[in-house]
């Protein structure tokens, strides 16, 4: 059984259709690259998997029960969390702040509690030291280099139990050694058994590490395979319609 | 690993000694305090316990108003409207106390009139998404006309049979012979501080203006919170209305005229920024004392009262200089 089971998934924003009629699943321990060109899609797909969007037509089953997701925290409920393409990262908080950002820590009573600063710096240094980063957790976001506020961005899915992480382009505007970094961590994520969804544009990203590759053009999925039995040039005439559909 | 993991939790980038000083609030509260010491010597007036006093509760109604508004500048936003729900919240309460209504159905009166207002406010920025700015301007007008209908443009100076009481809330000093007002101010600092430290509630308001969209992926709850925000800035104008009210024992309808612009100036010298993200309730505090310290000194000095809003300007461009330097360097 699929992890995550989309059917017929549909988004229109007016008269724009966004996404049109995609079904897909999900595997736990399996990376799959989104990959297809700007206005493709793959935004507006991922945003209806994180409970950003809901989708016009269409239905999401998640380990076999059906899941209609509200809001972003319906999504983290499910286990489903993201990692945004700005990284959705607040430059005046601290590292430790963001990770925990919308779900913070509290000791006391109810709605009286107060924020936990002990526990979420602890928690916070444990999982920068689980991701091999340099990162500190009282350091403001603003000083940090591309490399740590990505760190920040994929420590916050490491909070609670995930079982889907959702990657926007995560390797865009870091440097060399840093995608290094970044493709060994999904990599790590994968061998603890989480389905991870890899949009990018970047083709040897996606093939050092994808399992499977799916791409979109003008709202449709056009090819769904295994990563071994496709190869860059016939993912670059899907994504450009050189290829119609395979 | 050289470091162990508790040795990199604990690390911070500033020791509590140099993150002070790296603050602009501090930098503003040592210009308070020299210019009390060099007060204290130059005039026989200044150090007196009658000007103290009066200093401490002139600057409360500045002080109480800017905590509320350190509150939406925080969040990125502006409240121009502050000046003139201070004074349609006095009048309503005025008017209502004048026609025999108890304090206390005045009071309720008063706060209800001002968190509408504020809801009003919020709504229209939050969930219509019309500029802060714009919205607050419209208020300013609106709040201080219906104050004008609401007395006819009159004085009004008899609060019926709650009266005295009304006087004591704000013109008594109940406890060590300071003046209520700055017991008022003190509590709710001392409020909003802890909210704004320990809250779940405060620490969304500063996500919401170090990154607005962010805070909305990551599930905060942006619109009710700004909604929230600007509730609280015209509770603070209400709140001082009420003390001032019973401060000067009459109500007229240009209280609080330009007033917005002292507070928004309290709360900038005193750190908050205005592109958001930044203030603090103790910073509030020190701006709106830092502007009263220089009104006091000119009277006190014999300067032209002519030269105040040069004095208060140049005060507001200085702070926010220290500040951009420090960024400078910064970013180099």
């Amino acid at each position: 059984m699929a992890l995550l089971e989309l059917t017929n998934i549909s988004k229109h924003f007016g008269a724009i259709q966004a996404v049109n009629d995609i079904s897909l699943s999900l595997e736990a321990g399996e990376v799959t690259g989104l990959m297809g060109d700007n206005g493709a899609g793959k935004s507006t797909l991922v945003k209806m998997i994180a409970g950003n969007f809901r989708p016009s037509h269409g239905t999401m089953r998640m380990e076999g029960t059906d899941l209609v997701l509200h809001k972003p925290v319906d999504a983290r409920r499910h286990g489903i969390e993201i990692v945004h393409q700005d990284l959705a990262l607040c430059d005046n908080l601290t590292a430790a702040a963001n990770v925990f950002l919308g779900r913070e820590l509290r000791v006391g009573m109810g709605p009286f509690g107060v924020l936990d600063y002990a526990s979420m710096y602890k928690r916070a240094g444990q999982i920068f030291a689980e991701l091999k980063s340099e990162t500190r957790p009282r350091d403001l976001v603003k000083q940090m280099s591309g490399g740590q506020r990505q760190a920040v961005a994929i420590a916050r899915t490491m909070l609670s139990q995930a079982k889907i992480v959702l990657m926007d382009e995560p390797t865009a505007a870091i440097s060399v050694r840093q995608v290094a970094e970044v493709l060994n961590l999904i990599r790590l994520l994968r061998d603890q058994g989480l389905a991870i969804v890899l949009i990018s544009h970047r083709m040897p990203d996606v093939f050092a590490v994808a399992d499977r590759v799916v791409v979109m053009r003008r709202g449709r999925k056009v090819a769904d395979k295994k990563i071994a039995a496709s190869s860059p040039e016939e993912v670059t005439g899907l994504i450009t319609g050189a290829i119609e559909q395979v | 690993m050289a470091t162990t993991l508790d040795h990199t939790i604990a690390q911070r980038q500033h020791n509590w000694l140099s993150a002070i000083v790296a603050s602009q609030t501090f930098w503003v509260l040592i210009a308070v305090i020299l210019a009390c010491i060099f007060l204290s010597f130059s005039t026989d007036s200044f150090a007196t316990t009658k000007n103290l006093y009066n200093i401490t509760r002139n600057v409360t109604f500045v002080a109480i108003i800017a905590l509320g508004m350190t509150l939406v500048i925080i969040t990125g936003g502006i409240d121009l409207s502050v000046g003139s729900v201070l004074c349609l919240c006095s009048m309503v309460l005025a008017v209502t106390m004048h026609a025999g209504y108890s304090i206390e159905v005045g009071i309720a009166v008063t706060i209800a009139t001002a968190l509408g207002i504020g809801l009003f406010n919020g709504i229209l920025i939050a969930y219509l998404g019309f500029p802060p700015f714009v919205v607050t301007l419209g208020m300013l007008s609106i709040a201080r006309s219906l104050a004008m209908v609401a007395s006819n443009n009159t004085v009004v100076f008899q609060f019926g049979p709650d009266h005295d009481k009304l006087l004591a809330l704000g013109g008594g000093a109940w406890l060590f012979g300071i003046a209520n007002p700055v017991l008022y101010m003190v509590v709710l600092a001392l409020l909003t501080g802890f909210v704004l430290r320990w809250t779940k509630f405060g620490r969304h308001i500063y996500a919401i203006g170090g990154n607005e969209h962010a805070a909305t992926l990551t599930g905060v709850p942006v619109r009710p919170l700004k909604v929230a925000v600007y509730m609280i800035s015209a509770l603070s104008a209400g709140v001082a209305g009420i003390i001032q009210t019973g401060w000067l024992g009459a109500v007229t309808t240009n209280i609080g005229a330009g007033m917005e612009l002292q507070v928004i100036a309290a709360a900038v010298i005193g750190g908050a920024n205005l592109a958001g993200g930044i203030g603090t309730a103790f910073g509030a505090l020190v701006g709106a004392a830092l502007i009263e310290v220089i009104r006091n000194s000119l009277g006190l000095l014999g300067i032209n009262a002519f030269w105040q809003g040069a004095f208060i300007g140049g005060a507001i461009i200085l702070a926010v200089l220290f500040d951009r330097i420090r960024n400078l360097r910064q970013s180099e």
